[in-house]
């Protein structure tokens, strides 16, 4: 065995590859509740690749017979019901794992000098997953995958002059149709697989060439022993695999919970329009997006302006990138800063998670003003971060993590 | 930390507050139970007596149902097949639920085409197609000289009305703020139909019963997987706990 193992070592670092990101990769050991998220992550990633192979191999990307084909996956196919609600609500449970990774970041300050590209590529692989989502939700080719779609891509048009040859170059014809359902599906099934593999890789390697921040965001580099190796540092293989596993299987128990008793997450996973077939003669009363992507819509509603709002909506993602520099604060964790710090991150949550609710709502007068006022609360948080997070009192950061 | 966690989790508390606040269309509730084969089974008779002739079913086949709800497969022929295939022959046990109307012919008897019935309580859920088949009341200014509640100018004829009798829609007059408007006020029985009220709502319960479960034929079968997966997992962490548990008491 060891032979074997030598016989590779010499022609490929398998040895060296597993020491360097696992045996021997010194991890802080005071991780909590939220440093389950990133494994998490990449659980689900791996479950919607395996679980997508299999559904591609039933699933029809025709305008005539996809719909009928994903109810044949839903009858007709062995477990073929299994496959589809596992990668159904894996995309909510990418999301919801997600949004936590993120708030984890926001909250121990993960985005900063050194980790700066950690976050970036971070902000692509959730730009990347929006895309992945967006096209994936077209497949099922039921009423709401077609005027979800056809509202989200008649958005370009409002860019000047390009904008309606845009909108036409993305559909392929010129309403929602079999061209632009096939092209979806190559995206969703190649292009941006491959993209989101590469990103996720890319966000691994930047992690452990700087090593993983923590819930007191201490360097754990700063302390080492006389082997160099850091005192507060534990390798992640054994102690954080089997560590995450305990996540992974509670994570799963919830994941299951959902998966076999509410798939359709009433109604807000799997939309009940969605149960109709497209129909481009047909606009369903009240077309929503998915729940993950529910905040930008509702940010993209409180601007009157079409042009403005779709500005706007993009404003809410693209200033997520720049946060290691909005945030000027030398001390990373939550724990050690002001209070101005956490009402304001208190706030930015609220205002999150209220405009999600918000774009499920029908647009009336009081809750488009209410849409107006927790968007202001959404881009504040930037700009308090900025102004406050130059001079912030903060308390002493301890040289060692703490338990 | 903690304080985030906890306006977080009032967020979260009061989202259905509001959502229920916003308010909607009054529908009954169903009185349907999905683990019940009978009912299903005199449901799966309604259906092919009533609906399935129109409405089609189309993502389902003949044989599932007999093996769903623990019926010959002879006795489902009997019960469901009236239709031809398109060689002329009678349609398999192993078919697809379809129906001979076309959409063309649907739309000049009754305006619109017949859509199907396979996902209908999924997309409207049961309750609506409850509520739905009880609200038919007469008027004679539509062509069906039926009108309905629920899905006003609605297409489809009262095709039950010989089992439910006929019924008058009843008004009263509300006031909203200064404004009078005329809000429903229940039926009112004009003639009696086969069935009585209360075997009528059971005759429905059963039909929407089976509407359901055509919708999701595997939804039995996805409860009694969901538990054994639970179960499962819970063994699971308890290895998995005591696994962390020994690795990691040597940290400190």
């Amino acid at each position: 065995m060891s032979n074997l193992m030598t016989w590779i070592d010499e022609r490929f670092p398998a040895t060296k590859m597993w020491n360097d990101h696992l045996a021997q990769y010194y991890t802080p050991k005071n991780f909590n509740f939220w440093y389950f998220f990133g494994s998490l992550a990449l659980m689900v990633l791996v479950i919607q690749i395996i679980s997508g192979i299999f559904l591609t191999m039933h699933y029809k990307p025709d305008g005539a017979m996809a719909f009928a084909s994903v109810e044949y996956i839903m009858r007709d196919v062995p477990y073929g019901w299994l496959i589809r609600y596992i990668h159904s609500t894996g995309a909510t449970a990418f999301f919801v794992v997600v949004y936590l990774h993120m708030l984890r970041g926001l909250m121990y300050g993960s985005y900063k000098k050194p980790r700066e590209l950690i976050w970036l590529f971070g902000m692509f692989i959730y730009l990347a997953l929006m895309a992945e989502a967006f096209m994936g939700y077209l497949l099922p080719w039921g009423q709401m995958s077609y005027w979800g779609a056809q509202v989200i891509i008649s958005l370009f048009s409002a860019i000047p002059v390009i904008g309606d040859d845009l909108t036409l170059w993305i559909r392929g014809d010129f309403v929602i149709g079999d061209a632009t359902l096939n092209r979806f599906f190559a995206l969703h099934v190649i292009a941006l697989p491959f993209v989101l593999v590469f990103l996720v890789v890319a966000h691994i390697l930047a992690l452990h060439e700087v090593g993983s921040n923590n819930p007191d965001g201490v360097e754990i580099k700063k302390n080492k022993d006389a082997n160099g190796i850091p005192l507060d540092g534990i390798p992640f293989h054994p102690y954080y695999s089997v560590k995450d596993i305990v996540g992974v299987v509670v994570f799963l128990f919830f994941f299951s919970i959902v998966l076999f008793y509410f798939p359709d997450g009433g109604g807000y996973m799997l939309e009940h329009a969605n149960f109709i077939a497209s129909d481009p003669l047909k606009t369903p009363e009240h077309i929503a997006p998915v729940w993950y992507f529910t905040p930008f819509y509702a940010i993209l509603r409180a601007v009157p302006d079409k042009l403005m709002g779709v500005g706007t909506m993009g404003a809410a993602i693209v200033v997520l990138f720049f946060l290691p520099w909005i945030d000027r604060c030398k001390v990373k964790s939550i724990r050690y800063r002001s209070v101005i710090f956490k009402v304001n991150l208190a706030v930015f949550c609220i205002s999150f998670v209220v405009l999600g609710w918000l774009a499920m709502q029908p647009a009336t007068e009081i809750l488009t003003f209410f849409s107006r006022v927790f968007t202001f609360f959404y881009f504040a948080f930037f700009a308090v971060l900025y102004v406050t997070s130059k001079n912030e009192s903060t308390k002493p950061v301890p040289d060692r993590v703490t338990s | 930390m903690k304080s985030i966690v906890k306006l977080l989790m009032i967020a979260v508390m009061l989202a259905p507050v509001m959502a229920a606040a916003s308010g909607g269309a009054q529908l009954l509730k169903a009185p349907i139970d999905i683990n019940d084969k009978e009912s299903l089974r005199r449901g799966a008779q309604a259906f092919g007596d009533y609906c399935y002739s129109c409405h089609a079913a189309s993502f389902m086949r003949f044989n599932r149902i007999a093996k769903d709800l623990e019926m010959s497969e002879e006795n489902v022929r009997e019960m469901l097949i009236h239709t031809y295939n398109e060689k002329g022959a009678p349609a398999k046990i192993g078919d697809l639920m379809k129906v001979s109307m076309t959409d063309d012919y649907a739309k000049n008897a009754f305006g619109t085409a017949v859509p199907d019935l396979s996902l209908s309580a999924r997309a409207r859920g049961a309750d609506w197609v409850y509520t739905y088949l009880r609200s038919f009341y007469v008027d004679d200014y539509r062509p069906t000289g039926f009108n309905n509640t629920v899905f006003p100018d609605v297409g489809m004829p009262h095709v039950l009305w010989s089992l439910q009798g006929l019924q008058e829609a009843k008004y009263k007059t509300v006031l909203h703020g200064d404004v009078e408007v005329e809000e429903l006020d229940g039926f009112e029985q004009i003639q009696a139909g086969k069935l009585s009220r209360v075997e009528y709502d059971m005759f429905l319960g059963d039909l929407v019963n089976f509407m359901v479960y055509i919708a999701e034929p595997v939804q039995v079968e996805r409860r009694s997987m969901g538990w054994k997966v639970l179960l499962f997992l819970v063994v699971l962490f308890g290895f998995a706990y005591a696994l962390k548990k020994e690795y990691w008491k040597d940290v400190h």
